[in-house]
């Protein structure tokens, strides 16, 4: 990504159309890579004001928003974490790194189950946007260390705070030591991403579209449709992964997929994929470094670029 | 952009505020409910004033009026709910031997005196649920003029009833940063306006604690069938569906609590009513066994004990 100008044209990867790729093969001949990525995140009462976004649709204090979220994590988080050890399946938390500071319990629940933890900022009311690249450079380090201090891992992936990005983004997540991307929605397999410091990077896919708040929230679904169309993403994936693997993401939030009327489509969703062979359930981590180490050539990633 | 934006003060453990404390539901001492039932029921009707005025409320509730005065489509559909579709509603209740709360806008007792006197024939729980649909609880509001429609909204219900009226129900659920102060000030020991939770808890004020009993926004009538315009086949499969989920943990864990909230403007209509029908017939007779259905008061009570 190159320059800070508003109009800058994206350069993080090359074109490459889905038919006529080569062969994706993943680990024991699996067809598809799948992961559940629940974002644990902390939304600030009274953050400080950002000139380019409002963090509440409410004047403080922001009840609705605010207290549904901690719902999230009183309530929910536990209620998730049940539903995925049934299905064998490791969480990838999408983690507001503060939440290693407010929540520590949380934080203990997923790391003795030997979940992954990766970068989501500091917290969802903190943006990117208007942010120096020093700044941006100083807040993503912040939660890497964070994140390592609690954990004793750094972070290898980044979702970058609310989605909200600047143009040097992914360039200073690759150079504080970060290894993939879930920010950028282009393709249902990895892709080999240019950043300026050239260093092996990857794009994994986390899908905006099985996002359970952009299903409940933003398409206002009924939980058994949400169920649904998990479903149908999974069989079409599962499909073409017969032919070149595929990776499918399952993004949640505490809030949302573990209220009690939704968690039942959710956990029928899960039994449905867990339930077929030649599903390799994974993190996203591993999914990034299988890429990096076995898949260079296939996810475009060119000698020039590697180190 | 200036160094506030990476500036932490309330980056410690629990809370970022001091209203309560953290903990999560799975972590606490089990509740135990009367009769060892694994799931409580809290059903409160919301009967709510929306005025014909032209002027906007700072926030708008969900309901309120949009077009031009006079809104004559949204201010009577709106109306419907206190002249037809309650009465529905308490018919619905007293064939299945419910024990719904009843959260009422103070103006209705100015206004529909006569509606306030039946209301007060039901062995219903009352909660205060602000003054109108225009004095919504939030942003600049000052404190005195906040105090004002607590009060009066108090006043109001209590010409109709003897019983003590422990609870608030704030319009939209939105509060400003006194509301609890005001409430507690004014002899409320409960509110339902914070939906983080499924079990009451300590909520601090300066005046003192009161109770949070959390209401469930997620499967409030309006947000599932206005808002979200899931149909009404769906609104019953989602309430049955929590409940299933929450008696299967309440036997699991401890005692669980299923909050719903209605209008009666909204399922008071013929088309939708059938559906109450519906949930109470799914929850109070083919889960009976498993659910003790109770007034908020009660469930704080049995909570807390």
């Amino acid at each position: 990504m190159s320059g800070s100008a508003q109009n800058a044209e994206l350069e993080l990867y090359e074109y490459n159309p889905y038919e006529g790729r080569p062969k994706i093969e993943w680990p024991n001949g699996a067809r598809l890579a799948f992961w559940v990525a629940p974002n644990i995140e902390f939304y600030e009462l009274d953050p400080p004001t950002n000139p380019h976004r409002k963090p509440w649709p409410h004047p403080y204090p922001a009840v609705p928003g605010y207290s549904i979220r901690d719902y999230g994590n009183r309530v929910g988080h536990q209620r998730q974490m049940a539903v995925l050890d049934k299905y064998g399946v490791r969480g990838s938390i999408s983690l507001s790194a503060a939440l290693c500071e407010h929540h520590p319990e949380i934080i203990a629940l997923c790391a003795e189950r030997d979940w992954e933890f990766f970068s989501h900022g500091i917290y969802n009311t903190r943006y990117t946007y208007g942010l120096t690249e020093d700044q941006e450079r100083e807040m993503i380090e912040d939660a890497m260390a964070t994140i390592e201090r609690a954990v004793g891992q750094r972070p290898a992936g980044y979702l970058a705070p609310a989605l909200s990005h600047s143009n040097h983004t992914i360039d200073l997540f690759a150079e504080a030591g970060g290894r993939y991307t879930c920010d950028l929605f282009h393709d249902d397999q990895p892709t080999w991403v240019k950043t300026r410091s050239g260093k092996p990077f990857v794009s994994i896919p986390y899908s905006l579209e099985l996002n359970d708040t952009i299903a409940y929230v933003v398409q206002k679904m009924e939980p058994r449709r949400y169920g649904e169309i998990i479903r149908r993403a999974f069989d079409q994936l599962y499909a073409e992964g017969a032919e070149s693997g595929t990776v499918m993401c399952i993004p949640t939030h505490n809030y949302q997929v573990s209220c009690p009327h939704r968690l039942r489509a959710f956990e029928e969703a899960l039994e449905y994929i867990t339930g077929h062979s030649d599903v390799w359930v994974t993190t996203g981590r591993e999914i990034a470094e299988y890429s990096l180490s076995h898949l260079q050539e296939q996810i475009g990633g060119g000698a020039e670029s590697a180190t | 952009m200036s160094d506030e934006l990476l500036e932490y003060p309330r980056r410690h453990y629990g809370m970022d505020h001091d209203r309560y404390e953290w903990s999560m539901l799975q972590d606490r001492k089990p509740v135990a409910w009367p009769g060892g039932k694994p799931l409580a029921l809290w059903i409160n009707i919301s009967l709510q004033h929306f005025p014909l005025s032209g002027d906007k409320p700072a926030v708008p509730p969900p309901g309120a009026l949009t077009m031009p005065y006079p809104d004559l489509r949204h201010y009577t559909l709106r109306d419907y709910g206190n002249r037809v579709g309650i009465y529905r509603l308490l018919k619905l209740m007293a064939e299945y031997e419910a024990s719904p709360s009843l959260a009422i806008s103070g103006a209705l007792a100015e206004h529909y005196p006569q509606l306030l006197a039946r209301l007060a024939q039901t062995p219903y729980e009352w909660l205060g649920h602000g003054w109108n649909m225009l004095c919504m609880h939030a942003g600049e509001v000052d404190a005195d003029t906040e105090a004002g429609w607590i009060a009066d909204s108090r006043q109001a219900l209590e010409q109709f009833t003897d019983q003590p009226i422990k609870g608030w129900l704030s319009p939209g659920r939105l509060q400003t940063a006194n509301t609890p102060e005001l409430l507690v000030k004014n002899g409320f020991t409960y509110q339902c306006d914070w939906v983080n939770d499924e079990l009451p808890y300590t909520f601090k004020t300066t005046e003192g604690d009161m109770t949070c009993l959390p209401s469930c926004l997620e499967l409030d009538d309006v947000f599932v069938l206005s808002q979200n315009l899931h149909s009404e086949d769906s609104f019953a499969q989602q309430v049955i569906d929590a409940a299933d989920l929450l008696i299967k943990e309440g036997r699991e864990q401890g005692g669980r609590l299923l909050a719903l909230n209605v209008h009666p403007w909204l399922v008071g209509q013929p088309h939708r009513v059938r559906t109450v029908r519906e949930i109470l017939e799914a929850l109070l007779v083919a889960r009976g066994e498993a659910i003790w259905h109770a007034s908020p008061a009660s469930i704080i009570e049995a909570a807390s004990a």
